[in-house]
């Protein structure tokens, strides 16, 4: 155990040296790209904000099923079977037929190449669920139906979530699926989240409908309120253009008026249908309306046929702005609701590090002050192994650029603090064979081929506490089990490849001293 | 040598007093649970003005209309830590928070940390953290499994649920705050426990090949002495490094250093009196070990 080939020893210099190396870079500024990396700081550190985001997905269904009973009901209608009393239920749709057409319902609904149930070979499944009792049936979405559906609107969600984001023009935000329903925002540096989650709670949904008091409409008429929610008109289900039409949104100043608005081009077909609308409905009211609320319901005086135009609603210059941003960025498929927020600011994260830092470097004094007290030359050995091994979990987690949290400083004292074992498994051994056994070098080999099993033992059970953490837990405790793990494999390496080493060169030099340890 | 032997019935008592006591208080009294497992909103503020105390900052929080709100000194005399349900779950609270103190005391306020989890978020997360703990004693104890002979896992498992009910025990009695750094430290107490109890076992059961005619309640008991320098030595640099946290560390790292501490003197504690007397109470001797040898 103590022989060292010359290989060996360049092996562990070159390695212990590279990783001094590149713990280093966090300090300096390195030319190459490879010594260029850093530690990242956990938004507890650096101060930033962390929000997770739920993906409200009950109004993307009800579409949904609202969408596949009209498609139903046109699609057997083609083929002469006629569907009685379809309706919607607590998410489930249901209906009923006559007794002849009843088995043709079952294989439309259950063929693999049904055009109105689509099949999913990947998950052998279909989209909906039929399930009959006599001649009334209940349809609703199979499990993989609603996994398609959720992921779907997530895909979409996280694209205009980011959008947003980085209108605003954010730090390096870090945006990210959790789940099929979850998105997880991470904005580092950003210690107001305000203005984001405002705009990341709305929906954008922007519509222009009329303003009608015909309530036999031919698509249906709602209610709405006017942002001061008071106020109320019938309007029209009828959409002429939506959110979808429009190219670019922008706040401007109205020099005739002094009033901040926000103008908007809209596309071809946009352009068209606004045209077409504004020339037949001059007089009329068109209510500009975004998540169910109206903004303004200003009158038709002119077709408007440029496929420009402005929206007026008392805005302040940031509302104004910030309108103009979300109707860029466009609408999302449901409304998100923020279920966890985690902010801290900058000045509290630097006080966490210097904490960290103040805390670290009195653990490990500590610590190298009792190991030397306690084995002299051989704590000394064990204290130069200890920094080695501090600057080669730093150069790893420099390496893969991880994230150091304020639980994650904690786990490397906590390193500092264990790190010890191992050389003190070893040394304890050596003194016991060393009652027995008068050669030194037999002493110290059989002292650490004694304690090997009890070191890697108790090295493992640290690991996997480690990993588990690992895998449950979240944010900055992530980062705990990070450095711990981290920690054991680097304390193993120098506890058996340097601090053997350095014992291998003493014990060498001082084979015939007696009480060596 | 120290005779540890000879205390092993009346630690076997104050082990199960330990455990018992824990556990009424664990049942009865519970857990004070903070935001990350219960929900709610929390508020980091450090005033700028040094006039303001924390009686008139809690008369004027009651006033909000928060539900149940607690206000405390968070460390230094300007920091104050501010929890409340947030029931409701209002979206603009933080706002309105802001607009209303800037009302009554100026803007003399620096929102330094603010977390608000929702309800269904504090559930997953309590969840996942029962689950992360009872994932580490099923992998100890298959690692241990493997290992050692049974006698030897249940002594070791034994140990491992004495240090974290105990822990989990003295929390609840003194009503300190689990959070997830706790479930952290929580982790960590069973990977050192284990650690600590290893070694032991592992000198035991070298022991019990070498000596045959020893009885297993001596034998126990000179391994402890000839593991002790070390599970001395070990246990105080990690406690000394663990006190360096406790101290210097900051506030938010208090509760997981002192759940580290607690950990490391319990867990050093029941590697001794409580996985070694259950190799004594389990009849434990050579032909334990060597009918295992045989197998493999």
């Amino acid at each position: 155990m103590l022989y060292f080939s010359k290989l060996r020893i360049l092996f562990i210099t070159f390695f212990s040296l590279l990783f001094v190396l590149i713990a280093s870079s966090n300090l300096f500024k390195f030319d190459d790209s490879f010594f260029d990396k850093k530690i990242n700081l956990g938004l507890d550190l650096q101060g930033g904000s962390y929000l997770l985001l739920e993906i409200d997905n009950t109004p993307v269904i009800e579409q949904k099923l609202q969408n596949l009973t009209t498609s139903i009901r046109n699609y057997f209608k083609e083929k002469d079977i006629k569907i009685n009393n379809i309706k919607i239920e607590n998410q489930n749709i249901y209906f009923n037929v006559l007794e002849k057409n009843k088995q043709t319902i079952i294989d439309t609904f259950t063929d693999e190449n049904s055009d109105i149930n689509p099949y999913y070979p990947r998950f052998k499944s279909h989209q909906l669920e039929i399930e009959d009792t006599g001649l009334n049936f209940k349809l609703n979405f199979s499990r993989q139906g609603l996994i398609v559906l959720k992921t779907s609107s997530q895909d979409q969600a996280i694209e205009i979530v980011r959008r947003r984001i980085d209108e605003v023009g954010t730090n390096e935000p870090n945006i990210l699926k959790r789940g099929n329903n979850r998105i997880l925002v991470e904005l580092p540096g950003l210690d107001d989240p305000m203005r984001i989650k405002s705009l990341l709670g709305k929906t954008a949904n922007l519509t222009f409908r009329f303003v009608t008091n015909d309530n036999n409409d031919s698509f249906g008429v709602e209610k709405l309120k006017f942002e001061d929610g008071i106020d109320e008109a019938t309007v029209s289900k009828r959409i002429i253009i939506s959110g979808d039409n429009l190219l670019d949104a922008q706040p401007k100043m109205d020099t005739q008026t002094n009033q901040t608005i926000v103008s908007f081009s809209l596309d071809r077909v946009g352009a068209k249908r606004f045209g077409k609308a504004t020339s037949t409905g001059i007089g009329k009211q068109l209510a500009i309306v975004l998540d169910g609320k109206i903004i303004s319901a200003p009158v038709v005086r002119d077709t408007i046929a440029s496929g420009s135009g402005q929206i007026s609603g008392g805005f302040t210059f940031q509302t104004a702005t910030d309108l103009a941003l979300l109707l860029r960025s466009g609408a999302l498929p449901a409304p998100l609701n923020i279920i966890e927020e985690r902010t801290v600011g900058p000045d509290l994260g630097q006080d966490s590090i210097n904490a960290g830092m103040i805390a670290l470097a009195i653990g490990f004094l500590l610590v190298i002050i009792f190991m030397f007290v306690k084995y002299r030359v051989f704590g000394l050995i064990t204290n130069v192994t200890l920094i080695i091994n501090l600057f080669i979990l730093l150069g790893i987690l420099t390496l893969f650029e991880a994230t150091l949290t304020l639980p994650g400083i904690a786990g490397i004292i906590l390193t500092v603090g264990m790190a010890v074992d191992a050389n003190v498994l070893i040394f304890e051994r050596i003194k016991e064979e060393l009652r027995d056994e008068n050669n030194n070098i037999v002493a110290f080999d059989s002292g650490y081929t004694k304690s090997r099993t009890a070191i890697i033992d108790a090295n493992i059970t640290t690991l996997l506490a480690a990993i588990i953490l690992f895998f449950m837990g979240s944010g900055p405790v992530k980062g705990f089990s990070v450095t711990l793990g981290v920690g054991i494999f680097t304390t193993l390496f120098s506890v058996y490849f340097i601090a053997r080493l350095f014992t291998s060169l003493y014990v060498s030099k001082n084979r015939d001293k007696e009480k060596l340890i | 040598m120290i005779s540890f032997n000879k205390y092993y019935n009346h630690f076997n008592v104050v082990s199960s007093l330990l455990i018992i006591v824990s556990l009424v208080l664990l049942i009865f009294k519970g857990l004070n649970f903070g935001i990350d497992f219960k929900g709610g909103t929390l508020i980091e503020l450090r005033s700028i003005d040094t006039k303001i105390n924390v009686s008139s900052l809690r008369d004027k929080f009651s006033q909000m209309d928060l539900g149940d709100v607690s206000v405390k000194k968070f460390g230094n005399d300007t920091d104050y830590l501010i929890k409340f349900e947030n029931k409701d779950n209002k979206k603009n609270i933080i706002e309105e928070i802001k607009i209303n103190l800037d009302k009554s005391f100026g803007n003399n306020f620096n929102f330094r940390r603010v977390e608000n989890v929702g309800p269904k978020v504090s559930s997953e997360l309590l969840k996942s953290g029962v689950i992360a703990i009872s994932l580490s004693l099923a992998a100890m104890l298959f690692y241990i499994w493997i290992r050692f002979e049974w006698q030897f896992s249940l002594g070791a498992i034994l140990a491992l649920f004495h240090d974290v009910i105990v822990t989990l025990g003295v929390f609840s009695l003194f009503s300190l705050e689990i959070n997830l750094s706790i479930i952290a430290a929580v982790l960590t107490i069973v990977g050192y426990s284990m650690n600590d109890t290893v070694v032991i076992f592992d000198r035991v059961r070298e022991n019990l090949r070498k000596y045959s005619d020893i009885k297993i309640f001596e034998l126990t008991n000179i391994s402890i002495n000839e593991t002790l320098s070390r599970t001395i030595i070990t246990s105080a640099t990690t406690l000394l490094a663990l006190l360096a946290i406790y101290f210097f560390g900051g506030e938010i790292l208090k509760g997981f250093s002192l759940a580290m501490i607690l950990g490391v003197i319990f867990g050093t504690y029941s590697s001794i009196y409580i996985a070694n007397t259950v190799l004594v109470r389990l009849r434990v001797s050579q032909k334990t070990v060597l009918r295992e040898d045989n197998e493999k």
